[in-house]
Order: C-alpha cells, then structure tokens, then sequence
C-alpha cells in the first residue's frame, strides 16, 4: 500500500513528529511505500538544519534524513507555513524541499493512504 | 503550463494532475477555535488550495471548530486579521459542502442561525457516517 504522511507538529515539543517517524518507518519494514512525507504548520520545523539536540537525544533531522535517502521518500515543506516561521532554502536541511500545499492534495490524490499526524 | 504554476495551484504542474482524471472525496475536520492558535487559519488555506484539484470537497465543524464559522468575529483588539469572511467566498470555488455537528452546536448554546454560512447540520452518528464514506480526511 502506498502510505502519504502528513506531519503537523514541530520537534521535541510534541509526540506527533516522533509517531508520524515511526509509523513511516513500520511502514516501510512491513513492504508499504511511503512516496511522500509533507509538512504543515509547525511541522515544518523538522526542516530545520539549525537544529542541535543533546548529544544523547534522537536528532529528528537526521533520522528522516536517513529514511527519506535509504527508502527514496519525497519530503515536502509547505512554502507558507515554512516562511511565517523562518524557515526558507538557506537553513533546509539537505533531503526537504520547499513547495506548495498543492503537493499535499496531489499526495492525498496519488496515495492509498494518507496519515494525519498532529494536535 | 509549466510557466504558469503560481501558488493558486500550490507548486503543482497541472498537466499530469489532469491526465490522471482521479476525483476523490476529501473532507477537512475543523476542530479548533479560529483564534488562539493558527490551526484554522492554515486548514483554510489547504482548503482554498484543494478547489484547484477538481476533487469531491467537504468541510467538517466541530468541536471548537464550530466558532471558524460563528458570525460577527472582531479581532482588532488582538491584533489578528479577521479571516472569517473567507468561509463566505467558498462558494464560489465550488466548495459548497459543510457539515456542521449538531451536538458541538448545542454543548456552546449556537445554533445554525449564528453561523455566517449555508451549512448543513447533522448528528454525530450522522458526521461519523459521513467520514467514513472519504477518501481522504485532514484533521486540523
């Protein structure tokens, strides 16, 4: 099945990043596909690669960094959500590119699935 | 049409999207209050957005969400543009299917009179019927 995810949460401050990260990754483990991971409100926040966790915490970055290059995963960053929190193409972490909510709705079209996490 | 992907389609080339010709039945759950945090403001944006796509549209109100929709909102005094009369220009991108529960109503003292749009009122029996008749549904 052909899974697209939404993540609506920004890191560390809230569960929904964490469980949208372990879902994608049983997903993949169980032979589903995830095409695309979009991110919306705070949840552009994962894009971030200013971001510097303690050493001995998960870095939430790097770990969808990981998935999206070891399993091909498109992840998206809406371009206005991202913008009215500071997050542009000078501080993207390498694997997200920025674009519109159309790739959203194009997800909700395209997959089986498409799987809410957030508030 | 490539040149011509504005942010009305949200980054999105029309040609393959068309090509496909999938309708599928999409449904926004709005479950927060306008104000207090961006939730609503954001949703509405996904909505406008979607009229683009040619897809089966709905919006859901409840819980909080039933006050995106209250009439007579005035944010000045918090400094919040006022972007209720949004649900009013729905109309005319073919968005015309809202879905309000009626026990959200009640539990605030509203009734379908104090919203600012045509809506359509139903149980929450009847709301969870119609979720689960979707294809795809966004909760905000």
């Amino acid at each position: 099945m052909k899974f697209a995810i939404m993540v609506n949460e920004g890191v560390y401050q809230h569960q929904a990043t964490d469980s949208a990260f372990q879902f994608a990754k049983a997903a993949i483990e169980k032979g589903h596909e995830v095409p695309r991971i979009f991110f919306y409100h705070d949840g552009v926040y994962n894009a971030s690669s200013l971001t510097e966790p303690p050493q001995d915490d998960r870095n939430i970055v790097s770990r969808w960094q990981k998935l999206a290059k070891e399993h091909n995963i498109d992840m998206v960053v809406c371009i206005a959500a991202a913008l009215r929190r500071g997050i542009k193409e000078s501080n993207l972490a390498e694997g997200f590119r920025i674009s519109g909510l159309g790739q959203l709705v194009e997800a909700g079209i395209q997959a089986d699935r498409l799987v809410v996490f957030g508030d | 049409m490539g040149e011509e992907m504005t942010e009305a389609t949200g980054g999105i080339d029309f040609e393959d999207e068309e090509a496909s010709g999938v309708v599928k039945k999409f449904m926004f759950v709005n479950r927060k209050a306008p104000y207090g945090t961006i939730y609503a403001l954001e949703a509405l944006e996904v909505v406008l957005i979607s009229a683009a796509f040619d897809q089966d549209v709905s919006l859901a109100f409840l819980d909080d969400g039933v006050y995106q929709i209250v009439k007579g909102q005035h944010t000045k005094a918090i400094d919040v543009k006022n972007f209720s009369p949004t649900y009013r220009a729905l109309e005319g991108y073919d968005i015309e299917k809202l879905y309000v529960e009626k026990e959200s109503l009640d539990q605030r003292g509203l009734t379908e009179d104090d919203l600012l749009v045509d809506v359509q009122v139903m149980s929450s029996a009847e709301m969870a019927k119609m979720m689960a008749e979707q294809d795809v549904v966004i909760s905000f």
